[in-house]
């Protein structure tokens, strides 16, 4: 048994420009153009175009419902015998464009992303709009079916979470800071397996080793060029915090600048899901909590058995003492900004395959589940961070079982208020005077 | 810290205001604060742990013992910046165990912090006129509305600048309070702390870090709190301020009170020996006699009466 | 050949557009947060958005009159102020700013969902609201103004509503911030401890310092939405960064920083977006399309926001003896 996977695509609404100006975007068109032969209505009326191709299995589909709303504008159209539609639409707005899951044939079901998208036109007058069918039924399911399903999400995405989490917490206690760049770093890692893999053509996994590595070098990088001056400098620790902001804005805006704002896939996203009882995983899942969970286990045995590891949770829980002690505390950092790097790149991939997409704002999405996920368990201890992250994974995802799924984040954010309410230092965290 | 200082008057001591025998938790004839069964543990380890303590009324009393005996800790629980496992205790016979700091000064017990709070980002006569009680500018609404406050901070700006001269600040009434000295500092946090006229003055180390040209200054300050009718209570690890200017002395070890009395007789109290010798006291350093001796002969050196 | 005139005059309506009126009255609250108090308020976006959906709702669904949507608007400020204060008021500040960030995104998700979407409008947002607005206009139909400052009657009725209202919202903090409530409040930025000892509710003077600050974004987010519409997307944290940013330039403790530095932030960035989209039109710039042109102005925000703390943390107006986040 397998449903509508709870994942919707977040895609937030653009900025409006202040001064009146619709921020567009370049999108990448992950399929070719549109043949002259598809089923259409409006386009001869209207000069944009909302275009598609609904395929299973590399199989189209024909006589599948889609339809358009936005801007007081509607329309409907069923793909033709390749599988294509195409609607025309007066304005170069954003639509909600929606399947229809009862025009689809049985057994296939909208596996990933949504049977709804916000499609919003790039540069040309043509935006194409995809849906990821998979295999499936679409009989209701039990709620204990469903809750389970939820749970092994939740710990995909806790997981995933928790490689960010945890360099962010070590970032906080060895420095100080409050490291809101983490989100950019983030999406580093899932822009550079894109660039590796899709632009350059090398096979997957190795596109996402070097990209793991890269992101070693990135957060190596950023400390050696902005964060060990600053510190030497005597920067305040709040100054530090609003230079992060600043960075990470800039940043975004970078990737946006080299990227466009629209949304691409990792090759390999989008598999249909395997079933084993009631729970339905795809192999990427699988293979992203396993990769997970085996980079933990080797992030813990670092920690916990290495001399380094040692020096690293000794600065972390009080830096100056471990200087005293003869622990370079400088090369700890610097270890520490290389490890939070490439952990950040691995999470940022992981979660390209989890969203599913890879955009330019991605890692500033979960930038918040992050920073929750590191007070809960406790600011500045590792094993806190994944205790955290475990927590608001399940609670994003279990929460859409009885909330709708457009404010499962806001569940996640409730439980962190409540846990700073009841005990401000956090599940893991020392007691230490907070206020 | 200073050996040899000698205040310019010698102090007229206030005796016999204990009832009984000078014991740990004796009572006391006019006592300011009352504590009882006060405890907190901090992870396992008991910080401080005092069945009875009373402290009394227009004195100066000592807050005396070795490094992590409870006496900062104490102080915290007693003005309200830490919450006690149990305990109560009461100020002027009101109870303000579980009192909020802030109320806790209102009612007339002033502290000041070890690592001196001046606030240096304000002016030093800022700093004064923060430290006057009930002031009706204070109210958002009412400070809106500034005839309302004006003629009232006049007079504690009056006040202040008397203040300030006592303690030679005057001249620097404009600058930052970050543009003084240490010692500057601290008597500004003293005076500060006079302008809302306390009853009970609980001063946290005041010499620390105070460079010895100033400690004469500090020590004529502190009698004068006492001839101006308020009591104090002071932590200090300086031996002969502690025996020139204090009335009474309390000597806490590993969070319990173990002695108290007139400070030449607390000196001589085994169990303050015994305390400030520590764990080595009972054990036998028979390998090297002299290692002993000299052990011995360091705390007989601090009990000698130089005058 | 690049259009100067059009450059310049565009950048320079800027310095009395609403727009900016309501930026500086939101950051003239942060001001009173994050320059005077060293709360550090990183929600602006939600008080700003609370009081645009506030007036918006209260007029659309309720049909209230100005004066009492402006009034629900500000009451839900209040409450929300409550709602973040009590837990967050006794952590330390990060904490507070990981708080009001997550409780801010609360609010704009709870806007933008679609089970509320009969009253919020939710993606969608609102609009049709400014009737009960325009209806106060005493100034008869028309166009008034010279050169780029040429407007119709509602837009100088607007100009003339929004910059009163932060005139009088500078004038009341610059009086409260010289009074014994001042004096506290910037004592506690300090050292809450000291003010602590010395008799003064440390807890209660924060609370109302967030509620202030909070009371000023609430009414810059009604003055935001009464040219456009309120959309929720308008209310990420970006929003909040960008006042922030507004802030440190101009001063965070001072009353002249929030405005003067809303005008420099709007004038420049409406300049700089100018010139380089007319740049890459020319043909100056072969390397960027207009796109990137309008992305640039953010990273320039960015690297903008970081080289002030770094350097100037004081803004223009600051005084640097006095600034206490520097530590």
């Amino acid at each position: 048994m397998s449903n509508t996977h709870a994942v919707r695509n977040f895609t937030p609404r653009r900025v409006v420009l202040l001064l009146g100006l619709l921020l567009t975007a370049l999108t990448f068109s992950t399929l070719g153009a549109g043949a002259a032969h598809a089923d259409e209505i409006n386009t001869d009326q209207y000069d944009y175009v909302l275009s598609g191709n609904v395929q299973f299995d590399g199989e189209p589909i024909e006589d599948v419902l889609i339809s358009v709303e936005g801007s007081g504008y509607e329309a409907e159209v069923v793909t033709d015998a390749d599988g294509k539609w195409r609607i025309g639409v007066p304005e170069k707005e954003t639509y909600s464009v929606a399947l229809d899951e009862d025009t689809l044939p049985k057994g296939v079901v909208v596996a990933k992303g949504g049977a709804e998208i916000d499609a919003e036109f790039g540069l040309t007058k043509v935006k194409s709009v995809n849906f990821f069918l998979g295999e499936g039924e679409r009989s209701t399911v039990s709620f204990f079916d469903q809750f389970v399903n939820r749970f092994v999400n939740g710990l995909n995405f806790g997981l995933l979470l928790a490689l960010a989490a945890i360099g962010m917490s070590l970032i906080f206690g060895t420095t100080g800071l409050s490291n809101f760049a983490h989100a950019e770093m983030i999406t580093f890692g899932a822009l550079a397996t894109l660039t590796l893999s899709v632009t350059m053509g090398l096979p997957i996994w190795v596109a996402i080793i070097i990209a793991i590595l890269l992101s070693g070098v990135f957060g190596f990088g950023l400390d050696a060029a902005v964060w060990k001056p600053l510190r030497k400098k005597g920067v305040g620790l709040i100054p530090l915090m609003i230079v992060s902001i600043g960075l990470s804005l800039a940043l975004r805006y970078v990737f946006q600048l080299f990227y466009g704002g629209g949304t691409s896939q990792l090759p390999g996203s989008g598999m249909a899901d395997l079933k084993f009882g009631p729970i339905a995983l795809s192999p990427i899942d699988m293979w992203s909590m396993g990769i997970s969970v085996l980079v933990l286990l080797a992030v813990a045995f670092f920690l916990l058995r290495t001399r380094i590891g040692k020096a690293t949770r000794a600065v972390s829980d009080n830096p100056s003492l471990a200087s005293a002690s003869g622990i370079d505390v400088d090369g700890v950092i610097r270890i520490v900004w290389i490890v939070g790097g490439a952990l950040a790149g691995l999470s940022g991939i992981l979660w390209a395959y989890f969203r599913p997409g890879v955009s330019w704002d991605m890692g500033f999405q979960i930038l918040l589940l992050v920073f929750a996920a590191t007070t809960l368990g406790g600011l500045g201890t590792a094993f806190g961070a994944l205790v955290g992250s475990i927590i608001v994974g399940l609670f994003v995802e279990l929460s859409t079982l009885w909330l709708p799924s457009d404010l499962k984040y806001v569940g996640a954010l409730v439980v962190l208020i409540l846990v700073l309410l009841l005990r401000p230092q956090g599940i893991l965290g020392r007691k230490e005077r907070i206020g | 810290m200073s050996n040899n200082i000698v205040p310019t008057a010698k102090p007229v001591k206030t005796v016999d205001m204990h009832i009984g025998e000078a014991v740990p938790g004796c009572k006391k004839k006019d006592p300011i604060l009352v504590v009882d069964g006060v405890s907190r543990t901090f992870g396992g380890l008991k910080a401080v742990d005092v069945e009875h303590l009373e402290i009394p009324r227009g004195a100066i009393t000592a807050l005396i013992g070795p490094n992590g005996a409870g006496k900062t800790t104490l102080f915290n629980l007693l003005t309200g910046f830490d919450k006690p496992d149990t305990g109560s205790w009461t100020f002027e016979g009101t109870s303000i165990g579980g009192m909020a700091a802030f109320k806790v000064a209102r009612m007339g017990q002033v502290r000041t912090f070890q690592l001196t709070k001046a606030l240096g980002l304000l002016t030093v006569m800022d700093n004064m006129l923060l430290g006057a009680k009930a002031q009706v500018g204070e109210n958002l609404f009412r400070a809106v509305l500034p005839f309302l406050w004006r003629q009232q901070e006049a007079d504690n700006r009056v006040k202040a600048l008397d203040l300030l001269a006592r303690f030679k600040l005057d001249t620097k009434k404009d600058d930052y309070a970050a543009s003084l000295s240490g010692g500057q500092r601290k008597l500004l946090e003293m005076a500060r702390a006079l302008m809302s006229d306390p009853t009970l003055v609980m001063l946290d180390e005041p010499m620390a870090g105070v460079n010895p040209a100033l400690t004469q200054s500090l020590l004529d300050h502190i009698l004068n709190l006492k001839a101006e009718g308020m009591s104090v209570l002071f932590v200090e690890h300086d031996m002969h301020m502690v025996r020139h200017i204090a009335d009474w002395v309390i000597v806490m070890a590993e969070g319990k009170v173990v002695a108290e009395g007139d400070p030449h007789e607390v000196m001589r109290n085994q169990a303050v020996i015994d305390a400030y010798l520590g764990q080595h006291h009972d054990e036998d350093l028979g390998e090297d006699p002299d290692a002993e001796k000299e052990h011995v002969g360091a705390i007989k050196e601090l009990l000698d009466d130089e005058l | 050949m690049i259009d100067w005139g059009a450059i310049f005059s565009n950048a320079a309506v800027e310095l009395i557009s609403p727009t900016t009126a309501a930026y500086a009255l939101a950051a003239l609250g942060l001001a009173v947060h994050f320059g005077y108090t060293g709360l550090l308020n990183f929600g602006q976006a939600g008080f700003m958005a609370l009081g645009a959906y506030g007036y918006a709702i209260s007029t659309l669904t309720f049909g209230f009159p100005v004066w009492a949507s402006v009034l629900v608007g500000i009451g839900a400020s209040v409450v929300f102020a409550l709602i973040l204060g009590i837990p967050t008021l006794r952590l330390r500040a990060d904490y507070l700013a990981i708080v009001t960030i997550a409780a801010a995104e609360i609010v704009r998700l709870l806007f933008t969902t679609n089970t509320f979407q009969p009253v919020t409008g939710s993606a969608n947002g609102l609009s049709g609201y400014k009737g009960g607005f325009a209806d106060l206009n005493p100034i008869p139909p028309g166009t008034y103004g010279f050169g780029p400052f040429e407007y119709n009657a509602y837009d100088w009725w607007l100009r003339i509503v929004a910059w009163t209202v932060v005139i009088l919202a500078c004038l009341f903090t610059w009086q409260i911030m010289r009074s014994p409530w001042g004096r506290v409040i910037k004592g506690i930025r300090e050292d809450e401890d000291a003010v602590r000892a010395l008799g003064k509710n440390v807890y209660a003077y924060k609370m109302q310092s967030l509620i202030l600050g909070g009371v000023f974004g609430t009414i810059a987010g009604m003055i935001f939405v009464l040219p456009r519409a309120v959309v929720p997307s308008n209310y990420q944290t970006s929003l909040t960064f960008f006042v922030y940013a507004i802030l440190l330039l101009g001063g965070a403790a001072t009353i002249l920083g929030p405005v003067i530095g809303s005008m420099i932030f709007w004038v420049l960035l409406s300049f700089f977006s100018g010139f380089i989209a007319r740049a890459v039109e020319a043909g100056w710039l072969p390397f960027m399309t207009s796109i990137q042109a309008g992305q640039l102005r953010f990273i320039l925000v960015g690297v903008a926001i970081m080289l002030i703390v770094i350097y100037r943390p004081q803004g223009i107006f600051g005084n640097k003896k006095e600034l206490a986040f520097v530590k």
